[in-house]
């Protein structure tokens, strides 16, 4: 046989090696293509967990080790809840800036390569569900495991459920208001302890915050990276309107309340030139203007604020809040963590005696306030809030008690409570949508909001038939 | 063009030529099954042994290239047509394409990505060219030049963006202070329906020329100073010279550039997601990739991420072929 011949015949059965390790490697690596959700199923799932199992989770958002003060409480946590559960290994899966990186976590999800009990955004739930990495938690939790459970807010408990199964436990939740710049608010003779409650004042404000010139802008908004269009949703929730209608079938955009939003902030940015040049805005910019003190007013979360301070540089004194402009409703999101799919009743118990340790027990964790003022970490904003009755009044006590910022700059937020609304369905897909109107507006003088409703209204019904 | 005939290059290693390998292939086929079999092996034997370094080495790349590359590539065909719903994955036909098509977004990022590339291209294509054939004409200082030309291609495009976003601003940007400063109109550029595009191309542009320019130069130097001086003396001027010398000597590099910048500029995404947030005002610079990475990452709907993404490669495909097809014929 010549050298050629021996040559095609082995390069034959390096192919079909290759090929075979390829497969095999795809195989391997393949997600499992099938299987439905609600997993985890024990027939005695309530009973607590066996002191005699070893169990090992893996659990992320553990603070980085830039955040010493952070890193410090969760090691004392862990060895605390150690002591009670010698029996459980907790392994921290640490996250640099936010614990959700959304484009890192919808790879996760599709690699099914998330920690064993991982954390989310309450808009998560549809994702993670069709990704089949959710576990059934509903047998598990119980007041017997969940001791606060019955005074946690159903509403929050009702975002973290489908048909009626619960995929998840609350770790906070916010609402957005309106966040004030309270040292522009004096400067510009404005009473910081009054923040605007209409879209009216807002505008008469932003106005008065404007003209101290030197590049300060009294209003901020977003209206790019699908922000603009999650920010449009809230104020039509703060005016009693929505953005599709109550079967979620068709867009509910092109209305009075969506051209009063659009209106409005055209008005404010070129007849009161209120809102800066600077537009195509996403989160984090404006905190930044604001830490600059550049900025008067934007619509925000109360964790907004953490994040100027910690990350920016920002001081709690300089800041407030007050309530969502219109007042008929706000849009309300937050954070829980959820438990994969192929974790082993165990593995959930152990999870959920964890989250209900390190987050859900008055005067532990979380709710140990006095700790987090001793490691110089702020204490006083009104958030989480999603305890209500005794648990809440506990909290509101113990809060109070080691305030480190000045609590009465959140008093107009705090005492003047919106309901909280969900997102719309295909939420991300009708933003999109609207960051289109609201860069309308905030980049074009000539911008005509009728046509601009007409076509995001257009474009969301698409959007809605189409089933994305 | 003259060309060497291939037929005169024979790979057979044998002194005697293919031909009389094959007769020795023959030979060895037809001996008793015992004493060839034995031969066959123990000259494969022999063969592995002497090939096996090269070949571990070819099997570590292959891996590579086959995990890496070809495994992505072949998953995205399929995830184009497969849903994944609670779970559970099927196959969708051509459902995910028609999703995509049915996206009031869809013709839109088309649209835009197709006049980014005009507008790329009128830029991005003549602007290095240009600089190039200057670049040649400087008998002195021609290396500073060329670092200083290729030094934007060192910054990371993220520092280049921002310093492009902050000269574009239109209240404290750099870009308007200067025409203000020279009483001329200002613009809103990013920020504009009208010249967010064009701003992004010139941004990308500045950012990505100094590799084309580079290119182009040393095609140019290429060029035998014989061909420019017969120009001269039957009195071509410069565009003349430019028009019947430079172009025909340097068409070779001239059009696999534009095959290439005609790829790369189709799938922009980096200088639109940064300079204007992916969308821009109105949705104008909303780009296919770009839709792309909504689909996978915002919307999580990777069925229609990658049926997105396969429409791109087949119009990419579609247009090389035909290039590559034009201009053979061109060189034919």
């Amino acid at each position: 046989m010549s050298v050629r011949r021996k040559t095609i015949r082995y390069r034959k059965l390096l192919a079909a090696t290759l090929v075979a390790g390829i497969g095999l490697t795809g195989a391997a690596c393949s997600d499992n293509g099938t299987g439905g959700t609600g997993g985890g199923g024990d027939a005695n799932a309530s009973a607590p967990l066996d002191p005699k199992t070893k169990v090992t989770i893996t659990i992320d958002c553990m603070p980085p080790a830039t955040k010493k003060p952070e890193l410090k409480e969760w090691n004392e946590d862990v060895a605390a809840f150690h002591r009670s559960y010698p029996n459980v290994t907790v392994e921290g899966r640490s996250t640099t800036g936010q614990c959700e990186d959304p484009a890192a976590f919808a790879a996760q999800l599709k690699g099914g390569t998330e920690p064993d009990v991982f954390y989310t955004y309450f808009t998560d739930l549809p994702q993670v569900l069709d990704a089949g990495q959710a576990a059934d938690v509903t047998p598990y939790v119980t007041a017997r495991t969940v001791p606060t459970l019955g005074d946690i807010d159903p509403t929050v408990l009702n975002a973290l459920k489908d048909g009626g199964k619960l995929y998840a436990l609350p770790t906070s939740d916010y609402t957005m208001g309106v966040l004030i710049n309270r040292r522009l608010f004096q400067q510009a003779g404005l009473n910081p302890d009054q923040p605007p409650t209409t879209w009216a004042e807002v505008r008469a404000d932003a106005r008065a915050i404007a003209k101290l010139g030197n590049g300060i802008a009294g209003y901020g908004e977003y209206s790019a990276g699908n922000n603009g269009g999650w920010h449009f949703t809230a104020e039509m929730y703060g005016l009693g309107g929505n953005v599709v209608n109550s079967t979620g079938t068709k867009a509910d955009v092109d209305n009075a309340a969506g051209r009063q939003i659009l209106q409005t902030l055209h008005e404010m940015r070129w007849t009161d030139d209120s809102m800066g040049q600077t537009q195509l805005l996403k989160w984090g910019d404006l905190q930044k203007e604001m830490v600059a003190g550049k900025l008067g007013m934007f619509l925000a979360a109360p964790d907004d604020i953490t994040y100027m301070v910690e990350t920016l540089g920002g001081h709690y004194e300089d800041y407030g809040m007050g309530p969502m402009p219109g007042g008929h409703a706000t849009l309300f999101g937050g954070n829980d963590y959820m438990f994969k799919k192929t974790d082993s009743p165990d593995q959930i118990k152990a999870g959920i005696a964890w989250l209900n340790f390190k987050t859900l027990t008055m005067g532990k964790g979380q709710f140990d306030y006095a700790r987090t003022k001793a490691d110089g970490l702020p204490v006083g904003l009104p958030q989480p809030e999603f305890y209500t009755g005794a648990t809440k009044r506990q909290d509101d006590r113990l809060k109070a008690a080691s305030a480190t910022m000045p609590v009465d700059n959140f008093r107009p937020f705090v005492d003047h409570p919106v309901p909280g609304r969900a997102e719309p369905p295909n939420a991300q897909q009708i933003y999109k949508v609207l960051d289109n109107a609201m860069s309308g507006v905030l980049t074009d003088r000539n911008a005509n909001a009728d046509s601009l409703l007409s076509t995001a209204q257009s474009q969301i019904d698409q959007i809605l038939a189409n089933g994305q | 063009m003259n060309r060497a005939p291939f037929t005169t290059i024979s790979r057979d290693p044998s002194p005697d030529g293919p031909a009389s390998t094959a007769a020795r292939a023959r030979r060895k086929c037809d001996a008793p099954d015992g004493m060839g079999g034995q031969r066959d092996r123990a000259g494969l034997a022999r063969w592995v042994r002497r090939n096996l370094t090269a070949h571990g080495f070819l099997i570590g790349s292959v891996l590579c290239f086959a995990f890496f590359s070809w495994y992505p590539m072949v998953r995205e065909v399929i995830l184009a047509f497969q849903k994944t719903r609670r779970g559970r994955t099927t196959w969708t036909g051509w459902r995910n394409l028609q999703q995509i098509v049915h996206d009031p977004a869809f013709w839109q990022a088309w649209r835009h990505t197709l006049e980014f590339t005009a507008l790329a291209l009128l830029l991005g294509f003549l602007a290095p060219f240009l600089v190039a054939i200057v670049l040649n004409e400087f008998r002195h200082g021609q290396g500073y030049l060329r670092a200083l030309v290729y030094l934007p291609v060192m910054l990371p495009p993220v520092a280049s963006v921002l310093l492009f976003k902050y000269f574009y601003d239109p209240g404290y940007g750099l870009f308007n202070n200067v025409l203000h400063t020279l009483h001329l109109p200002t613009s809103q550029w990013l920020q504009s329906t009208h010249t967010a595009l064009l701003s992004v191309v010139i941004a990308s542009t500045w950012m990505n020329m100094g590799s084309a320019t580079l290119i182009y130069l040393a095609a140019l130097q290429g060029i035998p100073g014989e061909l420019y001086e017969a120009a001269e003396l039957d009195g071509a001027g410069l565009l003349r010279r430019i028009w019947h010398v430079t172009i025909p000597q340097t068409r070779l590099v001239l059009s696999l550039m534009l095959l290439m910048q005609v790829i790369a500029t189709m799938q922009v995404f980096t200088e639109p997601y940064l300079l204007t947030g992916g969308a821009g005002p109105q949705g104008s610079t909303t780009t296919v990739v770009y839709l792309i990475y909504q689909y996978a990452f915002n919307f999580n709907n990777y069925g229609a991420a990658a049926a997105l993404g396969l429409v791109l490669l087949v119009v990419l495909a579609a247009f090389s072929g035909v290039y590559v097809r034009i201009t053979r014929r061109g060189d034919d």
